[in-house]
């Protein structure tokens, strides 16, 4: 008897049948970005002028008007929630990633996964009592807060990957030169790692960027600008929201705009992460 | 490489640093290291027993023995770089001249026990950072000096000729051979007392391995050299001293040209001679 130099038909046909499904399946994922992509270009771009990015929202029944305000609070709740979030982010995944050999570093690796598990709204909640009711009112920095600690999970664990994936080599050669270890890690791992650090958190920020519901409870909306700090602020997300479930059909075009820019800015950020990330100088073995 | 080959060039490289007996003799010095009853344990396995030696200061010893002798291990005890490693434990005594090993803070005694390692690992820093990186963390000089004891140190590692156009060229664009010597001359630079060479030209090409071969010869007038190696024809050609390992025990310590031309031990006489290893 020869033997049969191709495999019987039965595995030709599993083998496209898995192709087909699989194949389907990743198809899908594209669809879904692209789709959403095209929706919002489509509807988004036409509504977009230069008044919505330099007037504040027009009074209800006028047409017209922006959402500069909204961007602006965007952009300041960003910025308390980078302050909060990359900090504690960085140097806790510092801890997990070279004192991890601890019961405390596992227990702390455990619960970032459960913070990140934590419904957004119920973030916004924990953030309504904690800052909001002290202060009796909503304001900018309770939503950048409330930003910021979602930011927190992901800042550490994603830290904590890229700095595991500094080759030991390096913290030999620099312990036996009689580095210490706090100037090993400042001096030589963190340095190494820092194009990955940088891009997980611009990754992160542009994930919070989109964040509605801890808003809700926290920065609340306005109609105008938000001085300071401590007073509600809108938001892009949150301004797209209550426009989108407003009964004006120019709000809708606004908001239409509204999502059109977040996407937008949250796709930069992700192409400029992506740059610096490709860019990184490699590592010895 | 077949075995006659390398036992053909080995007794060639032996006659020629040994054959004369007056020529081969070595004056002898003040210990460096005095191991005593030294063990090591990772976990529950014993990777030394026992081991008693007086490494000489400012000659070359080479440490030999088949893969897992316990030769690195030993090595890496010399600047504790050992104490990195989790679950392990050491008993007995070391002392580096005539104080104890362990009394030191690990970072004072690894600015005076330099390492070189078995793959080179440049920091990702420029050529300059890397030979300066030392000198900073320890604090020994001020900014102005740094060029000096830049130049100086890769001069000493045979370097400075091929660099000193691109200081500030990242160390990783060198060849391996260049990066390791950048890596020697980084450890020259914190101006050690002994420098630890842990197979240093194990991935090196022929060339490269005898550029670092030549250094470490040199080298020996500026500090006392610790180097492990697999290689005979290398201990050969640098070694004043060597010591053998076997399964976690040293066989024989001996002036190199004892050992390579009349090793006291039988294991000793079989490892040199190719029949196992």
């Amino acid at each position: 008897m020869t033997t049969a130099a191709y495999p019987p038909t039965s595995k030709k046909i599993a083998n496209a049948v898995m192709l087909s499904i699989t194949g389907i399946c990743a198809f899908l994922v594209v669809a879904v970005l692209l789709f959403i992509l095209g929706y919002l270009v489509v509807n988004g771009a036409k509504s977009l002028n230069w008044a919505f990015f330099t007037k504040l929202p027009a009074p209800v029944g006028e047409i017209g008007g922006g959402l500069a305000n909204a961007i602006v609070g965007s952009g300041k709740m960003l910025l308390i929630a980078a302050a909060l979030g990359v900090p504690v982010g960085l140097l806790g995944g510092v801890h997990l990633a070279e004192f991890s050999g601890s019961a405390f570093a596992s227990i702390v690796r455990y619960t970032t996964d459960l913070l990140n598990g934590v419904p957004s709204i119920v973030m916004g909640i924990f953030v309504y009592t904690l800052v909001v009711v002290p202060m009796h009112h909503f304001s900018t920095l309770a939503g950048g807060i409330a930003l910021g600690i979602m930011m927190i999970p992901i800042a550490l664990r994603s830290t904590e990957e890229f700095l595991r994936g500094v080759p030991q080599a390096l913290r030999e050669g620099a312990m036996s030169l009689g580095a210490s270890k706090t100037q090993t890690i400042l001096t030589v791992i963190i340095p190494a790692a820092l194009p990955g650090i940088i891009t997980g958190i611009m990754l992160n920020l542009a994930r919070v960027a989109g964040e509605t519901a801890p808003l809700l409870f926290t920065a609340f909306s306005n109609q105008y600008w938000s001085p300071g700090f401590d007073q509600p602020s809108a938001s892009l997300p949150v301004v797209i929201f209550n426009y989108a479930i407003s009964p004006y059909e120019d709000w809708h075009r606004q908001a239409w705009a509204g999502g059109f820019v977040l996407l937008t800015a949250v796709l930069l950020i992700n192409i400029v992460a992506r740059l610096i990330l490709s860019r990184r100088t490699s590592l010895p073995r | 490489m077949s075995t006659a080959f390398k036992l053909g060039d080995f007794t060639k490289v032996r006659e020629e640093r040994f054959g004369d007996e007056q020529r081969a003799k070595e004056p002898a010095t003040f210990p460096q290291f005095t191991v005593k009853d030294l063990n090591f344990f990772y976990g529950d396995f014993q990777a030394l027993h026992n081991l008693d030696l007086e490494v000489p200061a400012e000659k070359v010893t080479a440490l030999i023995g088949p893969s897992g002798c316990g030769k690195s291990t030993f090595l890496r005890i010399l600047n504790r770089m050992s104490e990195t490693v989790p679950h392990t434990r050491v008993t007995g005594e070391v002392s580096l001249g005539d104080q104890d090993l362990f009394s030191f803070h690990p970072t004072v005694l690894r600015r005076r026990v330099g390492m070189v390692f078995q793959r080179p690992n440049p920091f990702p820093k420029s050529i300059f950072d890397n030979v300066a990186y030392g000198v900073r963390v320890n604090g020994m000089l001020p900014a102005s000096q740094m060029k000096e004891r830049v130049e100086q140190s890769l001069r000493r590692a045979a370097l400075w000729e091929e660099v000193k156009d691109k200081l500030h060229v990242s160390a990783l664009s060198l060849s391996g051979g260049q990066q390791q010597r950048l890596c020697i001359a980084r450890s020259l630079a914190v101006e050690p007392e002994v420098l630890l060479l842990d197979e240093p030209c194990s991935a090196l090409d022929p060339l490269a391995t005898a550029k670092i071969e030549d250094l470490v010869f040199e080298l020996k007038g500026l500090c006392t050299i610790v180097i492990v190696t697999h290689n005979m024809l290398q201990a050969a050609r640098v070694a004043d001293y060597v010591g053998f390992f076997l399964s976690g025990k040293l066989i024989e310590f001996e002036g190199a040209r004892k050992m390579f031309m009349n090793p006291g031990k039988k294991q000793t006489e079989d490892y040199l001679t190719g029949r196992f290893g």
